[in-house]
């Protein structure tokens, strides 16, 4: 059905981020290791300290970041991999993200199919929202999911007015219940009916809903610009890629080859990298990008870019991330990912953390926001109601450090303490524009870090306890792309 | 306002210290009874004279009655004190200073850790509940920041430094294995130092204090009284203490290579003991060496050596056994071992045999005529920091 546009606002995407963790696994490492499985290419893993929460939250800082003075009325925040049930996870996001109160966080869980649908839901309802999406995909050793699959974040933030990007044309689902991939609540890896069953459904329903949002949008398939092609089954994708027989210019690069099959997140991965990369080109406005996402049947989107794309500044483009990765070895994959258990450092485990003393200091904790004295401008790293310098008391302003960069002033390699990960790298950082935080390093090798390296913060889960795990942020150094200086008052 | 100090107003007449080590077959409760039947046996006294007591635990034990039951007192007050690493002096200085305050004529302070039945190798801290935002980081990496800057700072390089920390290590092996009480009984080569496996940083095994069980126990009195206890009492000069802001971890100026706090507590210290040249004055020092690098910064923030230049004086072994300036003779916490509680009263127990002239013949000092001697005793890491420091002496005036 059409979309039908207001006069006057245009409605459609005012930024889009990708987030690709920092490691990747080369697939012929499997076969090195285990005699079989693996393939060409890369996925990207998350570290240790990453789950869907804080995958999400970095796209979303990223997307924030290159959507100046826009502030979303809601997060909804899409994931297969949960990492609380019950208890919404867009609330960790929202915080992280230091959104304001009165701003709703909602989760769309469970299903491959939820963060595209929470895109087209934003696409066609009212108000600006920010959609995030975070996925970790695993598989046993040796199979094609462990293979196939990447771990990513993305968000998009949906509204009206100049600023957009890339304006709502038209959207389509093409919905059946078929049972091709399922999962169970609590496993770690999915189930799959015989390959070609699935392949045959998904090419009927991804021409389906494809032909309708074309004729919604009034256009033929000779005018897609850009086509986004997504879904876990492989052949299924690469078949109807084929198929639809647009030209390699047009064909999108679904990351299959770099990042891996990111579930919930990768059709709006895949997006962000298509409008980044059609702003590097400076591609003239008008440019038809369609996604088409097999999931349980198929979705399409049909953007068009507007003049505001050449003036849209993304923080950090998709493919500068990529470019960026550095290898993990496949013992390491197994291990963070549990599939392996090796010899646990031998320290006691931290203890779950206080619910109440979390609440407390939930602008800390989840926004790294500090205090600065008024009359000094001492930074106090928590914050602080009395002043290290001069003594005031309760003369302070928050102070947001989350995207300050610093400098490591000196720095160490702790063997001892526990971490699901040894061992430590940790540094003392003087922040651009003020404030010292000693803070563990992350996505780091040890040798890389020293007196005067460059970091930023990056939001991260220490570890879980009880259920409860524990979020904070981490130092990382600084790689590609645009990063921020001094801290906001 | 201001810090007067109690100069020759009290005396410590009788001590105890059991061996520090992995006590397997000992409690606390035995560490407890051993450390303080050996100290009422020195003072002459029994448990009923003692009229109050301070005991110091980290986390073996919570209340007075840890000590209490074990020693089974009645109706005395018992006091319980925690402050880090300087638990044991803290005891000590709430013992002292109830007798100088008139309250008390006998006062005890016992510190006592019985660390090895954690299951754990290291100290481990038990802290409160929190928001899960406070560093997990051992000390051991803490403290292993300070080698590099110092060496930054006064262009040592990192062969020199490395020569430097040995140095230490293999000083407080040699001074440990002639002490029948401490946990490491053998002497280490540099080379031995220098080839340990890293646990922070460039630190290695033999650049931390040992791990162990023990207690130690002191019985104070009335300077006046003293000698109705020993003919060999050692004075109270000087107690000082600083509870360090933890402004040092966030602050832009600090620099790693020094410990304000230690310098606060030693100046005050040596104000109230009338101390104007440590490394003339003072006999021998015992210092809180909980890592290498942290005995080397002592050595300046505590006045021995004029900064940037400790390493040097290291090197020519002024802190040796037959050095200028005998800086940890029973082994420090490096070879006798650390009982997070004990560790403090145990550094006066080595001033009360040198400076009694009753240690051990192979490690018993030649400088105990300057009458003076010190114990420092820190807790915490840098940046963030609690100090301790006393001065004793084996004469009134």
């Amino acid at each position: 059905m059409p979309v039908p546009l207001g006069s006057s606002a245009v409605r459609g995407i005012l930024s889009a981020a990708g987030y690709v963790p920092y490691r990747r696994l080369a697939r012929s490492d499997i076969k090195d290791f285990m005699g079989s499985g693996g393939g060409k290419g890369t996925r990207a893993v998350a570290s240790h300290d990453e789950d869907t929460t804080t995958l999400g939250v970095e796209a979303a800082r990223l997307a924030l970041r290159s959507a100046p003075g826009h502030t979303p009325e809601s997060v909804w925040f899409a994931t297969s991999v949960p990492a609380y049930l019950d208890k919404t996870n867009a609330t960790a996001v929202a915080a992280a993200l230091r959104l304001p109160g009165d701003v709703g966080a909602f989760d769309f869980g469970g299903a491959l199919r939820s963060g595209v649908g929470c895109l087209i839901a934003a696409l066609r309802g009212g108000g600006t929202n920010l959609v995030v999406a975070g996925d970790l995909r695993d598989g046993l050793p040796t199979s094609a999911d462990e293979s196939a699959g990447g771990d990513a974040g993305a968000a998009v933030l949906v509204g009206e007015g100049p600023d957009v990007l890339a304006e709502l044309v038209a959207t389509a689902s093409a919905t059946d219940e078929f049972t091709d991939r399922w999962r169970a609540p609590g496993d770690r890896t999915s189930k799959l009916w015989e390959e070609r069953f699935g392949e045959n459904r998904y090419l009927a329903l991804g021409q389906d809903a494809l032909a309708r949002a074309l004729k919604a949008a009034g256009i033929e398939s000779g005018d897609i610009g850009r086509l986004v092609v997504t879904g876990m089954h492989g052949r299924a994708v690469s078949g109807l890629v084929k198929k639809l027989g647009l030209g390699e210019s047009v064909v999108v690069d679904d990351l299959t080859l770099s990042v891996g099959q990111s579930g919930t997140a990768h059709p709006l991965l895949v997006l962000a990298a298509a409008l980044e990369s059609l702003r590097a080109a400076a591609t003239p406005a008008g440019t038809v990008v369609v996604t088409l996402h097999l999931a349980d049947g198929a979705d399409a989107v049909v953007l068009r870019t507007t003049e505001a794309l050449a003036a849209w500044q993304p923080a950090r483009p998709v493919a500068d991330q990529i470019a960026n990765g550095a290898p993990l070895p496949y013992s390491k994959f197994l291990a963070w990912r549990g599939q392996l258990q090796p010899e646990p450092p031998r320290r006691p485990e931290p203890a779950r953390v206080s619910s109440t003393a979390a609440y407390r200091n939930e602008e800390w904790k989840f926004g790294f926001v500090g205090s600065k004295d008024r009359s000094s401008g001492a930074v106090h790293l928590p914050p602080s109601r009395v002043s290290m310098e001069g003594g005031a008391v309760d003369d302070m302003e928050p102070i947001a450090m989350a995207d300050a960069t610093g400098t490591v002033v000196t720095s160490t390699i702790d063997r001892l303490a526990y971490s699901p990960s040894p061992p430590i790298v940790f540094a003392v950082v003087d922040f651009d524009g003020g404030g010292r935080y000693p803070v563990e390093l992350t996505d780091a090798d040890p040798d890389e870090i020293g007196a005067g390296s460059r970091v930023e913060m990056t939001f991260r889960r220490l570890f879980s306890a009880d259920g409860i795990h524990d979020y904070f942020w981490k130092a990382r150094p600084v790689r590609g792309g645009a990063a921020r200086n001094g801290g906001e008052a | 306002m201001g810090s007067h100090g109690i100069h020759d107003k009290v005396a410590i007449v009788g001590m105890g210290c059991t061996k520090f080590a992995e006590l397997w077959d000992k409690g606390l409760d035995d560490l407890i009874v051993d450390a303080s039947t050996e100290a009422f046996a020195s003072a002459g006294v029994s448990k009923e004279d003692v009229d109050a007591y301070w005991f110091g635990t980290a986390q073996s034990g919570m209340s007075g009655i840890t000590l209490a039951r074990p020693l089974q007192l009645h109706n005395k007050p018992v006091t319980r004190v925690e402050n880090y690493c300087t638990t044991g002096s803290e005891a000590l200085r709430g013992a002292v200073y109830a007798v100088a305050s008139g309250a008390y004529d006998v006062a005890m302070a016992v510190g006592a850790e019985k660390v090895k039945d954690s299951g754990f190798q290291g100290l481990n801290a038990m802290n409160p509940p929190g928001d899960g935002t406070a560093r997990t980081l051992t000390a051991a990496a803490m403290f292993s920041m300070v080698a590099p800057a110092y060496g930054q700072k006064y262009g040592v390089d990192e062969e020199t430094m490395a020569d430097v920390l040995a140095s230490i290590a293999v000083k407080n092996h040699h001074n440990g294995a002639r002490n029948p009480r401490a946990q490491f009984r053998r002497e280490i080569t540099k080379e031995q130092a220098l080839a340990s496996p890293r646990l922070a940083g460039t630190l290695g095994v033999f650049d931390c204090a040992g791990v162990a069980d023990g207690a130690a126990a002191a019985v104070v009195v009335r300077a006046e009284d003293a000698l109705k206890y020993t003919d060999k009492p050692i004075y109270i000069k000087a107690l000082s203490f600083v509870a360090g802001s933890g402004s040092g971890l966030i602050d832009p100026g600090y620099d790693y290579t020094h410990f304000p706090e230690c310098e606060a507590a030693a100046a005050d210290a040596y104000a109230q003991a009338g101390i104007t040249d440590p490394r003339r004055q003072l006999a021998m020092a015992e210092v809180h060496d909980c890592f290498t690098p942290t005995e080397l910064v002592l050595m300046e923030d505590l006045g021995f050596a004029p900064r940037g230049t400790a390493w040097k004086e290291v090197l020519a072994g002024t802190f040796d056994l037959d050095g200028d300036l005998p800086v940890n003779p029973d082994g420090g916490l490096k070879s006798f071992g650390h009982p997070v509680g004990a560790s403090g009263l145990r550094m006066f127990f080595e001033c009360w045999l040198q400076m009694r002239g009753e240690a051990p013949a192979d490690r018993q000092i030649a400088t105990t005529d300057r009458g003076l001697a010190m114990t420092h005793n820190l807790g915490g890491y840098p940046g963030e920091m609690v100090s301790f420091v006393s001065v004793v002496g084996n004469q009134l005036g």
